[in-house]
């Protein structure tokens, strides 16, 4: 039994263990149990019932998701796993740390999802720009294979599966999990249009299940020591741990593992020792970059889904981003709005031509020139590129800090438009 | 049957499609641009936002996408809510970021679907104050126009292009705000339907460049509803005429037949209306000895008079499939119907009775188009018809997608959401089988090509039709054990729309026979009631026009060229014809080395109309009224457009008008009546005369748009007196903007138009329902019954297969078509294909240049050499070069040694032909 399910096996000042030390800590002991006693529909129904969500960031229940992959005869006999390890989101580093120090984890976790969607093709689909987790992920499926734990009838059980290695060519839609399906067959990265999803036409056309890499890194924890120790692990109504980072000036930025339920105080003074000396908190974006703004008046709230959205904003990836009092939210919205107009897939209008008009309007702030009516420019985008406008979450996700930002830092704005440009020191 | 509410009104709908096609079915204004009729849905450009609200409580609701939503039974929305009028106004503001607004001087400006969503969508101020966006152009070839600072981003040219045609060579390229749609790099667009992006971009990225040259707004044409004679499938254009000269060719919606899309042909096709070429006067070669074998222009009178004196003695008249019904009877009235010649060539006369027989035959049906596209399993034999019937090729793409159809069905994904069931169904295809001499243009769709020799492709076809049927008896024991047959049979037999499609084109009887055994073979599986789909492809706008009339009594063109050459006859008067096209040579000198006198009456001036002694000029398709006959045996109207300069007369006018001093004159209408009341074939055509004659109306209609402008001023710089309009003594429309205007009603619709409605996107004000039939449209009339009984399968008899065949191109091989600038800008030479084998035996260098000879006739070539061509076969393409019919028989090859400058010519020439051998087939 362990607390931190996710990184037990994770020490990063030596390299991460290989196939023969992971076994010897207990690795791959879930696939084993699965593959003797258990048939689908068992780890079908544990993993429901372990309150798992998707760690990707939009938080949907991960046994639910399964549960719409079309099992039995009349079910099509190919069907996918596509772990998405395109961690692109700003200040997003999570996926990072699960991969270079524990990548038989990941494998582990991807055996259960496979074997319980009876999948046999899995892909990991990657950043590009992560080419210590390339290497080590290739090590670590080869020597799965070479003890076949990748192949053909895995320990004799009848069950086969290759896990591809495909990594990434570089773009932020390539994380949306259709984007991301449109990019491994070889088609331009565009989001597909939901429904059909994936679970009924994915891959190739085929039942395909996207999941987070953090997200899979659960299964093989609750396979083995089950549902009642995994909810025990929450500390509020969400059940497990979650990676949690920080970054920006605090003393010690970095990537944690907590039980969900932690309150974001105890992250931020305890795991990321308080803000630099000289530097008080303004503002923190919880959950990466395309997640509203909360305020100092926030930080005893506890790291759950719910309890963050009813604040306002949402626990997304779990990775927060620090605003301190001398840094301009005015430049650092406006570099986000640069980053999301910039990876616009270009397929839809408002925000294939909104984001640029809003980051034209952010670079006039900067330079001076800073128009009153651009205000309302910003404003008729927040709708105009909210939920349901857009093809895909993406420009939505953009709009989340800005609003937050058109809120609470109205006063900064006013301050460029009216200085003549940034009046913050550089 | 589904209700929906939409503000209020109540609307029965369809709810198997999105809200925004029952939306405009019930002809209510949602602006739109991604969406495409005949493309679906994909949701890109958000333009067609609506409120949709849970149920008669909901008072908030949800702005949605009303084309990907789909028209569900009790369905609440409203396309007035602020909300969504704010969205869509929104959108409009984004997409007019960039947008030059070069309206002026754009020529998409007056029929520009961009223009009519902006007013529709109420988007007026400009508050985007920062630099645009701009891009490269392209030299896109000799059709299409590039200015992709227009571009809006819609992705319709792709889904069109890529998706839906077929074409490899535009992409959507680049990302965000950047994004390009063009070719990896400059060059022509290689795909037969290129045209259509003309259409399909709602704006002005791709233009027709053919129509830049002499450019016009659209409300500034003259329109007429025409039908295409670039091939006999008989597709519907709106020919638009500025000035006295015809400007550009657009589609014109025809519900079973070409739809929304035309081949490039037929788009760009009609550009020797206005060439050098046009035969322009009356001329008679003066036979007085001082001056003999000097041609004099004539005036229309003396021209009659001398037509007159010349056939008074035994005049032999000689058709042609490619000019009007009206015209051919007339010739035939003229001369009597013994003395009435067809103007086919042998092999395609023999074929033509062929198919006429088989289309009579019960059991079997002849698809129409829209048919064709539904078709879940198709058997291609021997016709190549990107090449020869080209939108045949464009409904073969449509029908390989059926399987992707019945897949979405089984995942209950609505076939309207067009990239879902792309993704879904990936790479299946239905079964599309093609038997070719070579590699075809739709082999990257198709599961397999045999690559035969006719003899090959009759014996398979014969091993087909056994699987099917073991009681056929057509093939060997050995044959029918063929694992392809037993396929392609396995094939047909479980589709449940199969489909048999060849044409008359290689002029091979023995393999019509065969394909028509295979259909027979088929109604074994067909239920009671249910026919089996053969269509056979015609070359010409009304070579089955012909073929009728000639079932009414007449000789073949071999029987009037022996008479000529036995001195039978005093005069010979060929209508619109280039016999040399249809014959060997030396008949031809046979038959006019002699005294008889030679009237030609036609457009064009070509190889043999130099013969003539008498050339009388002829108007083309859109100067006239006239009936063609399709592939189907379906008879449509083609109304003048305009009025050509007064030396050119119709066929049937020149053969009508007896008394050169009278102004009495048969109009077509009075000789299709006649024809109508006299040939049984054409009893069925008296339908067509309504429409025509304004019976219908009871008023004319105008050819002109309400905002024709200039007309009292058009011409003011030769005269200052206002000229009266011109009337029109045939038809039911008028040389004017005057009449009834057709605001609802389609039976004479050309260039569609509604009010807020200028682009061709108008077309969906005059359907019954979105992708329906006008209203009141007239589809024209089907002439042949299923008269005959089921037939027994036909013994064949191989005709005499030579190894040689003969290539078709579709900017090339269209007589008229070819003369158009742009159309051979894309042509090429004349030339030799042979297989890697067959040069090694002669000793061919690829691109190198070989000496043809057969009896008394030789060419030069530049040679092929074809990885996709049939062991042993040679093919020859012959362009406007060489004539095909004396090269069929005992053809020798010889190597030629290489000129630099020929070879370096050839090499460019084959650079411009559009082959993918290296595309390998599905199979």
């Amino acid at each position: 039994m362990t607390d931190r399910p996710l990184t037990k096996n994770i020490d990063m000042s030596r390299a991460p263990f290989n196939f023969a030390q992971t076994r010897d800590a207990g690795g791959y002991a879930s696939v084993e149990k699965m593959l003797k006693s258990m048939a689908p529909g068992d780890v079908l129904d544990i993993v429901k019932n372990s309150g798992l969500k998707g760690r990707g960031g939009a938080g949907f229940p991960t046994g639910l998701k399964w549960s719409f992959v079309p099992m039995g005869y009349t079910a099509p006999t190919t069907k996918y796993l596509v772990v998405n390890a395109d961690e692109m989101e700003p200040g997003t580093f999570k996926d990072r740390l699960l991969m270079e120090g524990d990548p038989h984890l990941l494998l582990e976790g991807m055996m259960i999802a496979a074997f319980t969607i009876q999948a046999t093709t899995a892909y990991i689909f990657l950043r590009g720009e992560y080419l210590r987790a390339e290497k080590l992920l290739h090590q670590a499926i080869s020597e799965c294979k070479a003890a076949g734990l990748l192949g053909k009838n895995i320990l004799g059980s009848g069950f086969d599966l290759d896990i591809i290695l495909h990594t990434s060519a570089g773009r932020y839609i390539c994380g949306e999990e259709t984007a991301l399906l449109n990019a491994l067959e070889g088609k331009r990265a565009n989001p597909r249009a939901k429904p059909p999803f994936p679970q009924v036409s994915g891959l190739w056309g085929k039942p395909t299940i996207v999941n987070n890499v953090e997200t899979i890194c659960n299964l093989p924890g609750i396979l083995n020591y089950g549902i009642d120790w995994y909810k025990g692990l929450g500390l509020g109504a969400d059940a497990g741990t979650k990676m949690c980072g920080v970054s920006g000036r605090v003393k010690n930025p970095g990537c944690w593992e907590l039980p969900l339920g932690t309150p974001i105080r105890e992250l931020l003074e305890v795991k990321a020792g308080g803000m630099c000396d000289g530097y008080q908190l303004r503002a923190f974006l919880p959950g990466g970059g395309s997640t509203d703004f909360l305020l100092p008046e926030h930080l005893d709230l506890i790291l759950d889904y719910d309890v963050i959205g009813k604040a306002g904003s949402r626990l997304a990836t779990g990775t927060m981003i620090v605003l301190d009092d001398r840094t301009c939210p005015v430049g650092m919205v406006g570099n986000l709005m640069k980053f999301f107009s910039h990876e616009s897939c270009g397929w839809c209008t408002p925000c294939r031509d909104g984001l640029p008009w809003i980051d034209e309007i952010f670079q006039r702030f900067e330079n001076g020139g800073g128009l009153e009516s651009d205000m309302q420019v910003l404003t008729d985008h927040l709708e105009y590129l909210g939920p349901g406008r857009t093809f895909c979450a993406l420009a939505p996700g953009a709009m989340a800090p800005l609003g937050s930002a058109l809120r609470h830092f109205r006063d900064d704005f006013h301050a460029h438009i009216n200085g003549g440009g940034c009046p913050w020191p550089r | 049957m589904a209700k929906i509410i939409v503000d209020g009104i109540e609307y029965e709908v369809n709810p198997a499609n999105n809200l925004l096609q029952e939306c405009l079915s019930q002809g209510l204004d949602l602006p739109y641009f991604c969406w495409h009729p005949c493309m679906g849905s994909v949701g890109a450009c958000r333009q067609c936002a609506v409120k949709q609200y849970r149920n008669a409580d909901d008072k908030v609701g949800m702005v949605v996408m009303s084309c990907m939503t789909p028209a569900t039974d009790g369905s609440i929305i409203s396309i007035k809510d602020q909300q969504a009028v704010k969205m869509r106004s929104n959108v409009i503001e984004s997409l007019m970021i960039s947008h030059p607004h070069d309206c002026p001087v754009c020529e998409e400006g007056g029929e520009c679907h961009l223009q009519d969503m902006t007013q529709m969508s109420g988007h007026n101020y400009r508050r985007y104050d920062f630099k645009k966006v701009t891009h490269r152009n392209q030299n896109l070839g000799p059709f299409i126009n590039h200015e992709m600072n227009r571009c809006i981003a819609c992705y319709r040219c792709v889904r069109y292009y890529d998706d839906y045609a077929g074409g490899k060579d535009l992409a959507a390229l680049g990302s965000h705000h950047h994004v390009y749609f063009g070719r990896h790099e400059e060059g022509t667009l290689q795909n037969e339907f290129s045209g259509n992006l003309v259409e399909v971009c709602p704006t002005g990225v791709f233009t027709d460049k053919t129509f830049s040259e002499h450019y016009t707004r659209k409300w500034d044409l003259q329109t007429a509803p025409s039908v295409c004679t670039g091939c006999g499938a008989g597709c519907n254009t709106t020919p638009g005429e500025r000035y006295g000269t015809l400007r550009r060719i657009v589609n014109r919606y025809h519900h079973d037949l070409n739809g929304y899309f035309l081949c490039d042909r037929g788009r760009f096709g009609h550009g020797y209306n206005s060439s050098d070429r046009r035969v322009k006067e009356a001329s008679l070669v003066s036979a007085h000895v001082d001056e003999k074998g000097v041609r004099k222009v004539l005036t229309t009178n003396e021209a009659l008079r001398q037509f007159a004196a010349l056939t008074t003695g035994d005049v032999v008249g000689i058709g042609s499939p490619r000019a009007s019904l009206e015209s051919n009877v007339a010739l035939r009235e003229r001369v009597g119907v013994e003395n009435f010649y067809a103007g086919f060539s042998a092999e395609q006369q023999r074929c033509m009775q062929a198919v006429i027989a088989i289309n009579r035959e019960q059991g079997l049906h002849c698809p129409d188009i829209r048919t064709l596209e539904q078709a879940d399993c198709v058997l291609v034999v021997n016709e190549d018809i990107t090449n020869t019937a080209p939108r045949f090729a464009l409904a073969l793409r449509q029908a390989v997608r059926n399987r992707a159809t019945q897949l979405a069905s089984e995942a209950r994904i609505p076939l309207w959401q067009d990239a879902a069931v792309r993704e879904l169904a990936q790479h299946e295809l239905s079964p599309l089988f093609i038997l070719s001499p070579q590699g075809t243009r739709l082999d990257d769709v198709a599961t397999n090509t045999l690559l035969g020799s006719t003899a090959e492709q009759l014996a398979l076809l014969s091993a087909i039709a056994d699987c099917i049927d073991s009681s056929a008896g057509t093939a060997s024991p050995d044959e029918r054990s063929e694992e392809l047959a037993r396929r392609i049979a396995a094939a047909l037999i479980t589709a449940k729309n199969p489909c048999i499609v060849s044409g008359i084109s290689a002029g091979s009887e023995a393999l019509i026979h065969a394909a028509a055994n295979v259909a027979r073979a088929l109604r074994k599986y067909s239920q009671p009631g249910e026919s089996i789909d053969l269509c056979f492809a015609m070359p010409e706008a009304n070579t089955m026009g012909l073929a009728l009339l000639m079932e009414e009594g007449g000789g073949t063109l071999q029987e009037a060229l022996q008479r000529l050459a036995a001195g039978k006859a005093d005069a010979a008067i060929v209508l619109e014809n280039d016999l040399s096209l249809r014959t060997n040579p030396e008949s031809i000198d046979a038959a006019f080395a002699g005294t008889p006198t030679l009237i030609v009456m036609d457009q064009v001036h070509n190889h043999f109309n130099e013969r003539a002694q008498l050339l009388l000029p002829c108007t083309s398709f859109a100067e006239q009224n006239g009936t063609l006959v399709n592939y189907e045996g379906r008879a449509q109207s083609s109304h003048q457009v305009f009025q050509a300069d007064s030396a050119l007369r119709p066929g049937y006018e020149w053969l009508t008008r007896a008394d050169p001093l009278s102004n009495l004159v048969k109009t077509s209408e009075m000789i299709l009546y006649h024809c109508a009341q006299t040939l049984d074939n054409f009893a069925a055509a008296s339908e067509l005369l309504p429409a025509r004659t304004g019976m219908q109306t009871l008023m004319k209609s105008p050819r002109q748009s309400h905002r024709y402008s200039g007309r009292t001023a058009m011409n003011a710089n030769s005269n200052v007196h206002e000229s009266k309009q011109p009337t029109d003594r045939e038809s039911s429309m008028s040389f004017s903007m005057e009449g009834l205007p057709l605001q609802k009603d389609a039976s004479l619709l050309s260039a569609a138009w509604a009010p807020a409605w200028n682009s061709n996107q108008a077309i969906s004000k005059f359907q019954n329902e979105i992708n329906g039939e006008l209203k009141q449209g007239c589809k024209g009339v089907q002439l042949l019954q299923r008269s005959l009984p089921q037939q027994a399968y036909t013994a064949i008899q191989p005709d005499g297969d030579t190894g040689v065949y003969f290539i078709d191109h579709i900017f090339g091989s269209d007589e008229l078509s070819a003369m158009s600038p742009a159309i051979s800008a894309r042509s090429v030479g004349a030339y030799l294909c042979v297989g890697t084998a067959t040069a090694r035996k002669f000793g061919l260098q690829q691109h190198g240049l070989a000496l043809i000879k057969s009896g008394t006739c030789s060419a030069q070539l530049p040679v092929l050499i074809r990885q996709r061509i049939a062991a042993d076969a040679v093919g020859i393409y012959c362009g406007n070069e060489i004539n095909r019919h004396a090269f069929v028989k005992g053809l020798s090859i010889t190597p030629l040694a290489e000129d630099g400058n020929l070879l370096a010519r050839s090499r460019q020439m084959f650079e411009d032909l559009v082959i993918h051998d290296s595309l390998p087939g599905r199979g």
